[in-house]
């Protein structure tokens, strides 16, 4: 793999202005598929959720999903796009086995929902607002896995293997105008957008949208031109950038790389790129211009879907709550200050918090353990807080531990890497590595003794009224029992032992 | 019981007729038919409509028609009226438990996991399919000699082509291999193969007969139709095949009209039938066009009011089609690429890459007219052609449209000849496919409006004593129309025959005995 070369962000920015476009796949969650009656379940045995329509038998018709129509309809209100009236599909061709007819039957020309915009909110609080040029609905391919080559590459396999369970997995394919002004902020901003993508259809029910299935998939636009110019660079298309975190990193490298090509006095080829998470960095797909021909004509096997101004009203009336509104509510709710909040929302845990408080914890323990514990634990892994696999559960079950004084505030951290490492549950955990705050309290009394004869002249102190010179105490205590005393009973014995009141 | 060679040449609704009356049993029926598919289908001057017979569940399907009709009571009752009566089915729509070949090698052996909507409707009616009847490479053509398999023969003469690209069930019917067949009519496909056989075939108005299961050629101008021996047979099995589907998002919602009892309204007074002035004369074999005026004539002694309509834009329907239909037809044939069923060839040398694969396989499984259609379609849709190629073809379209809706607002039906000519040489067009393409000049206006259009027989060339075809047509959703007036025409014509046009036909038994005598 070739490494290019790159500047230094904030040389590129200096003297570049980036443009970006994204184009996000959304899978919806329909039973069914676009156009067959065929499950639209992820994970099972290969070419098992497929019918005929799936595999492109000869004489089969596709039968468009109503329940599709309408997931695209909310996601085209949600994105404040204005609805079709009447549209049409198209058939987009090119001959690939994963495609069973070698088209992909898409719309093309009269896209669903279009002319929309989300405004999206930076980590300080700046609203930057995105224009979405359309929402369109299209079929899924299916899944190829290229054997006994490097790396699961189909450069040297042998034999690739197509699996059509995904194959005519209805999608709603959102895109960009191009953004323009976000300058140092684009990769900022690209993460925010993809993110608040992610929320819409999540909180619309109209998608799973788990990055980590590809339920939710980001191809992200970059190009550069100086400071000053108005027309657009060349442009770079990374595909399938597969978390929040990777769109951030691929919109970085990809303006440092620009950055350089330019810079070397060279023009910057119009193609695919491929994000690999391991470097992050891309290499070079394939060219991609945009007089790409793929003859597409209006399918006709499909008649107009006419989406009834009554309808879309219906359908507007089911709709949530917009993010914004959620958010000024869930703040409310939860009442954390400006500063708090803001925090949450760009460490990307506000389902997870939300989440743990449904699962029972109180919104200041939820917090306490997403943004003390396990954002940071995400940031070392180079992960999406989501994506540690924490289940509010358990982080319900450790907060009770604590509060029943069974195990410390030091423990349960340690508990909580256990169940990380896969080691079990909390209880398990706590049992296995002999876990427990010494309630017995005769190892206890012993210590303390110790610690007091080790320092006299702070049990005089202590004696004397000065209560807050207790800690030194406390710390010997608790280091001789291995910080497996409970704090409070320490102090509380100590006290005793010296006759204060406390 | 009545004799084998009489049994063969009653009609449709003649069997259903003996068949409830119990004077006959539908495994008599259908071991009559196979007998007959047997005697005059094979060998090297046999008829060659059928690509597979279906032997053993057809008599398993008569035998259990049979049954029930033994046994009577309610399910007996319940029969539908075309119980036990067996039909062919054209081998481009898809059929469990027989192969499908499209009449291409690159479905050789291929067995469909489903059954068309109209097979299903045909399970349902308990018709007994008698097997798959030859056509030319995924319906392209117009003589069936575009089959991967062999062409089929006419019956008239054995020596020229039966239509195409459903001249494999035209030809079945016309032999009395069967008397009922499906065929499919994207540009005349069922019409001009019924015209140079005598025999009756109808295109359905778009819509009215589900796609689902029929292999397509081009989406927008495919549909399945009967194909029969008299006009009334074609609205029994119409009948069975037509309305709504769900899996076709093109078929049409209204319920089907009695096509049946329009046959049998028996008169044509006060109605407007429009001779389509663009639809004959110049161009026109001269005993193609006698009998058309005779038609004309015997209407008009019926009370039928004749008058003359214009349809300007006819003269671009078979250029615009002919940009259409490939279009459609390259997108749909892309499938065929030996990745997930029938032919796959390996490239013999270089790098064994799917593109390859792909290429070698459609190479080697595709004939040349296949060939010829998807690289138009292909050109035709390609990026800086595609407005003035396929753009302009769908205005053309548009333009035939409201012809036939000027034309349908001075007529109740139009009438015009099927085909040109009357049925050519096996091989005569064979290498000039612009001459080959012009015999369905009259047919494909309707396929491009989406108008229901019937076939019947209109007696003999003067010049070559072969069968010519009357077409009438008439606007979408009125199929029930060609009915009547085709039913009309056909008595007062067989008045003057004295009897059907097909009885007048060479008795094929002879024929081919004397052929194998004279080597």
């Amino acid at each position: 793999m070739s490494t290019d070369a790159t500047l230094s962000f904030e040389e590129a920015m200096e003297k570049y202005d980036p443009v970006l476009g994204f184009e996000v796949h959304v899978e919806l969650n329909t039973r069914t598929k676009m156009f067959s009656s065929a499950p639209n379940v992820f994970g099972d045995e290969p070419n098992t959720n497929v019918n005929e329509v799936d595999l492109g038998m000869p004489g089969v018709l596709p039968v468009v999903n109503r329940v599709a129509i309408e997931s695209s309809i909310k996601i085209g209100l949600a994105l404040n796009c204005k609805i079709a009236e009447s549209c049409t599909f198209a058939r987009k061709q090119y001959f690939y086995p994963d495609t069973p007819k070698n088209f992909q039957t898409s719309q093309y020309e009269d896209p669903i929902a279009y002319d929309g915009y989300l405004d999206i909110e930076l980590a300080d609080g700046t609203i930057f607002r995105v224009e979405i040029e359309r929402a369109h609905m299209e079929e899924d391919a299916g899944k190829l896995t290229h054997m006994g080559g490097a790396a699961g590459r189909i450069q040297g396999a042998d034999f690739s293997l197509v699996d059509y369970n995904r194959s005519g997995v209805p999608l709603v394919e959102i895109v960009t105008k191009p953004i323009e002004g976000a300058g140092s902020r684009a990769p900022e901003l690209a993460k925010a957008y993809v993110a608040a993508v992610r929320e819409i259809v999540k909180n619309l029910g109209v998608s799973d949208a788990k990055m980590e299935r590809g339920n939710v998939r980001c191809d992200a636009n970059v190009s550069l031109r100086p400071h000053g110019r108005e027309r657009f660079g060349i442009r770079s298309e990374t595909k399938n950038v597969n978390s929040l975190r990777a769109v951030e990193h691929a919109v970085r490298y990809e303006i440092q790389r620009h950055a350089a090509v330019l810079d070397a006095g060279n023009p910057v080829i119009q193609e695919t790129r491929h994000w690999h998470e391991d470097t992050r960095t891309t290499t070079s797909g394939r060219p991609k211009s945009d007089a790409d021909d793929y003859r597409y004509f209006p399918e006709p096997d499909l008649v107009p879907i006419v989406a009834s101004r009554e309808w879309v009203e219906e359908l507007r009336a089911t709709l949530p709550e917009p993010p914004a509104a959620r958010r000024k509510r869930l703040q409310a709710d939860w009442g954390y200050s400006d500063l708090e909040f803001r925090d949450v929302v760009n460490a990307g845990v506000m389902d997870e918090i939300e989440e743990t408080i449904a699962a029972g914890a109180s919104a200041s323990v939820a917090r306490k353990w997403w943004m003390g514990e396990i954002v940071g634990r995400a940031k070392n892994a180079d992960v999406d807080p989501g994506q540690l696999g924490v289940q509010p559960a358990t982080i319900v079950e450790l907060n009770r531990m604590v509060e029943d004084g069974k195990i410390n505030n030091k423990m349960a951290t340690e508990v909580l890497d256990g169940v990380l490492a896969g080691e079990g549950t909390p209880a398990e955990i706590v049992e296995k590595r002999g876990l427990a705050v010494v309630s017995d309290d005769g190892p206890l009394l012993e210590a303390i003794d110790a610690a007091l004869a080790a320092q006299p002249d702070v049990a005089d102190k202590i004696r004397a009224g000065k209560l807050q010179a207790i800690g030194a105490i406390v710390g010997g205590v608790m280091k001789a029992t291995r910080g497996q005393a409970d704090a409070g009973r320490v102090k509380e014995l100590i006290l005793a032992k010296l006759g204060v009141e406390g | 019981m009545t004799d084998t060679n009489e049994l063969i040449r009653l009609s449709a609704a003649q069997l259903a007729a003996k068949l409830a009356a119990r004077e006959v049993t539908s495994v008599e029926v259908t071991q009559a038919y196979l007998d007959r598919i047997a005697a005059v289908d094979g060998g090297e001057r046999g008829v060659n409509a059928f690509l597979h017979v279906n032997t053993e569940e057809a008599l398993a399907v008569a035998a259990e028609v049979d049954a029930i009709r033994a046994a009577g009571g309610a399910a007996a009752e319940e029969l539908h009226e075309l119980a036990g009566v067996p039909i062919a089915v054209k081998d481009l729509i898809v059929t469990i438990g027989q192969p499908t070949t499209a009449g291409s090698r690159i479905l050789e052996g291929w067995h469909s996991p489903y059954d068309a909507t109209v097979v299903k409707r045909l399970r349902a009616a308990k018709m007994p399919i008698l097997g798959k009847t030859n056509l030319d490479e995924f319906a392209m053509g117009s003589s069936t000699e575009h089959s991967a398999y062999g062409p089929t023969r006419n019956p008239w003469d054995l020596d020229r082509i039966p239509g195409g690209s459903g001249g494999g069930s035209a030809a079945a019917v016309a032999a009395f291999e069967a008397p009922l067949a499906l065929g499919t009519d994207t540009g005349g496909s069922i019409r001009q193969p019924g015209a140079v056989t005598g025999t009756v075939g109808v295109k359905p108005t778009y819509g009215g007969v589900s796609r689902y299961g029929a292999i397509a050629m081009a989406s927008s101008l495919d549909q399945i139709g009967p194909v029969s021996r008299t006009v009334l047979d074609s609205a029994l099995l119409h009948q069975v095949i037509g309305g709504h589907d769900p899996f076709d998002s093109t078929s049409l919602p209204d319920p089907l009209a009695d096509l049946v009892a329009a046959a049998r309204v028996g008169n044509v007074e006060g109605m407007r039938i429009g001779i389509i002035k663009e639809l004959h004369g110049e161009g026109y074999q001269a005993g193609v066009e006698n009998r058309f005026n005779e038609s004309l004539e015997l209407l008009k002694q019926a009370g039928a009011d004749i008058v003359e309509v214009s349809c300007p834009n006819f003269q671009y329907a078979l250029g615009a089609y002919y940009l259409i239909m490939p279009s459609e037809a390259s997108s749909n044939l892309a499938k065929f690429d030996g990745v997930r069923y029938g032919l796959r060839v390996l490239p013999e040398d270089g790098p064994m890459t799917i593109e390859r694969v792909m290429g070698a396989t459609r190479a080697a499984g595709f004939g040349d007219e296949v060939k010829r259609r998807i690289i138009l379609g292909t050109y035709a849709l390609s990026a800086g052609y595609y407005d003035a190629y396929y753009g302009s073809a769908q205005k053309v379209r548009t333009l035939v449209q409201r012809d036939f809706e000027a034309a349908f607002a001075q007529a109740d039906v139009l009438i015009s000849p099927t085909a040109p000519t009357t049925a050519f040489k096996l091989g005569e067009k064979l290498n000039d496919p612009l001459a080959m393409y012009l015999n369905d000049v009259a047919t494909i206006p309707a396929n491009l409006a989406g108008v229901p259009g019937l076939t019947l027989p209109g007696g003999l060339a003067d010049e070559d004593g072969l069968p010519v075809g009357i077409q009438l047509l008439a606007p979408a959703r009125e199929d029930a129309r060609l009915y009547r007036v085709g039913a009309v025409l056909e008595s007062l014509l067989e008045a003057q025959w004295g009897g059907p046009l097909l009885d007048q036909a060479p008795p094929l038994v002879e024929t081919l005995v004397d052929a194998k005598e004279a080597k």
